[in-house]
């Protein structure tokens, strides 16, 4: 039901909800694509043509600075108009429903919305409800997913390993409330990395996290072994109702990323972490300065992946497509 | 339905053609040239005119997907490759290259792009085949080979062999319809 919304009948990528439903193919075309924009960021002038005169609405219901910044930054480069929209400062608060908002930003006629939410579905939710030659980018909704930090994490691990084939990936921390997980291990399997393993204490790890097609690990020290890459995630104290870990300093002592866990990994193994990162929590200062770190090249990429999906789904939207009045 | 009509094309002789537009090019090598070729099949054309003319600064590529005027109706290239100038175009001379000339718009994204890195000095034009179809007022400086086409033709440089040679590059002629 979600490809309905995520593909056109021709087959081509028109709304970007989840990576469940996407094929390998469909993915390595965006990296591939975002490839190309890593050039365009380094030039003098960093800006295509491509989606001029087009208006792009990020409308962020929930908080973020990295994500809403490169979405921000990627429209941009492309030459549209954006729109920035913080709907917990303006007329949600008045007590508009979060269709009325998207009806009354469609008429303005935007033809991009750039989603993020609390809820899970959100997303979904919204473009179900839009006019086709209107656009979706799901920027994270709720604990569901957030489909361009996992395009943007392999496109980094893809950069320093280049090998999908022959990796072994482990994902440490809050898995449970963690959307970013969730997408990275299905970006993952369907790149074909032959070993992902999730690292987390019980508490923190969804029940049956083994069918999503990983390997579970309650012991940082086993888990680590010889992994080439170690994705840390944010503890995301927000989202947690009740005690699900005995307290910070515990939790750092068992799950924290220092230097001395760090030589169970393979000595080249690098270190990824969406943002932003709980220095002392979840990841030591020495190792997120360390030279094995891409945590800020992962924000470099972060660019030029959303450009290539904002590209992507706006490819072949020509007026003449314009259904009005759905 | 696509079928490949031989003949036009196989009277062309590559490598002869690509002798005249290094005879045609040989007196601009004294302003230090930037040679730069539209992929896929002007980066071949250029690269093998970068060797023949012996210049001396790198060879640049350009992929004009993110500057087609088309991307609304066709969207973006799947097969889209990098841009690569090497060196500063500021106040360059700029030999553009490309395999076939026809509406023109290729060449007006090309120089949108190059305008983008930079100023150059001056653009001059070098296309291995010219045919009819302009849609813009955009001319070759130098042509290695013009053509007479019906407007449901096409003609395509191939390349048939990993490594490029003058014999690794194959004309064809396709015809849309019918």
């Amino acid at each position: 039901m979600t490809n309905d919304l995520q593909f056109d009948s021709q087959g081509q990528l028109r709304n970007l909800l989840t990576i469940e439903g996407l094929n390998r193919q469909t993915i390595l075309d965006i990296l591939n694509t975002a490839e190309s924009f890593i050039a365009v960021g380094e030039r003098e002038i960093k800006k295509v043509p491509l989606l001029r005169g087009k208006t792009v609405v990020n409308l962020f219901f929930e908080s973020s600075t990295r994500t809403r910044t490169t979405f921000e930054i990627a429209a941009k480069r492309l030459s549209a108009d954006v729109i920035n929209i913080n709907p917990s400062v303006s007329s949600t608060n008045k007590g508009e429903t979060l269709l009325d908002t998207i009806d009354n930003l469609e008429a303005m006629h935007t033809d991009l919305f750039v989603v993020r939410h609390k809820d899970s579905g959100a997303a979904y939710l919204v473009a179900k409800h839009l006019p086709p030659h209107v656009r979706l980018i799901n920027a994270g909704d709720g604990r569901h997913a957030h489909p361009t930090q996992a395009l943007l994490d392999s496109f980094t691990i893809r950069q320093y390993k280049k090998d999908f084939s022959q990796l072994r990936v482990a994902i440490v921390g809050d898995i449970l409330h963690s959307r970013v997980a969730r997408s990275l291990i299905h970006v993952l399997n369907i790149l074909g990395v032959p070993e992902v393993r999730v690292i987390a204490p019980k508490t923190l790890l969804p029940v049956d996290v083994e069918k999503l097609g990983v390997r579970c690990f309650y012991d940082m020290r086993t888990g680590l072994e010889d992994a080439d890459v170690v994705v840390m995630l944010r503890l995301q104290r927000e989202r947690m109702q009740g005690a699900l870990i005995p307290s910070e300093q515990e939790y750092f002592n068992l799950y924290g990323l220092t230097l001395e866990k760090l030589k169970h990994a393979k000595d080249d193994a690098i270190i990824m972490h969406p943002g932003p990162m709980n220095r002392g929590l979840e990841i030591d200062s020495a190792v997120a300065d360390g030279e094995r770190a891409v945590i800020l090249p992962q924000v470099t990429n972060g660019i030029a992946v959303r450009m290539a999906v904002m590209a992507i789904v706006m490819g072949g939207s020509a007026p003449k497509d314009r259904r009005p009045g759905q | 339905m696509i079928t490949q009509e031989p003949n036009l094309a196989e009277q062309i002789d590559i490598q002869e053609t690509l002798t005249r537009m290094v005879k045609a090019l040989e007196p601009l090598k004294a302003s230090r040239p930037l040679m730069i070729g539209i992929q896929t099949g002007g980066a071949w054309v250029a690269q093998l005119l970068h060797q023949m003319l012996k210049l001396e600064e790198p060879l640049g590529t350009l992929d004009i997907s993110f500057y087609r005027d088309d991307f609304t109706r066709i969207g973006v290239n799947p097969q889209v490759k990098t841009s690569d100038l090497p060196v500063d175009v500021d106040n360059r001379h700029i030999i553009l290259v490309d395999d076939v000339l026809h509406t023109g718009r290729t060449i007006r994204a090309a120089m949108n792009e190059i305008f983008d890195y930079g100023r150059p000095a001056c653009v001059t034009l070098a296309t291995l085949i010219e045919r009819d179809g302009r849609e813009l007022p955009i001319r070759a400086d130098v042509v290695g080979q013009s053509v007479r086409l019906n407007t449901k033709e096409h003609i395509k440089l191939i390349k048939n062999q990993e490594d490029l040679t003058p014999g690794s590059l194959e004309l064809v002629i396709q015809k849309a319809g019918e």
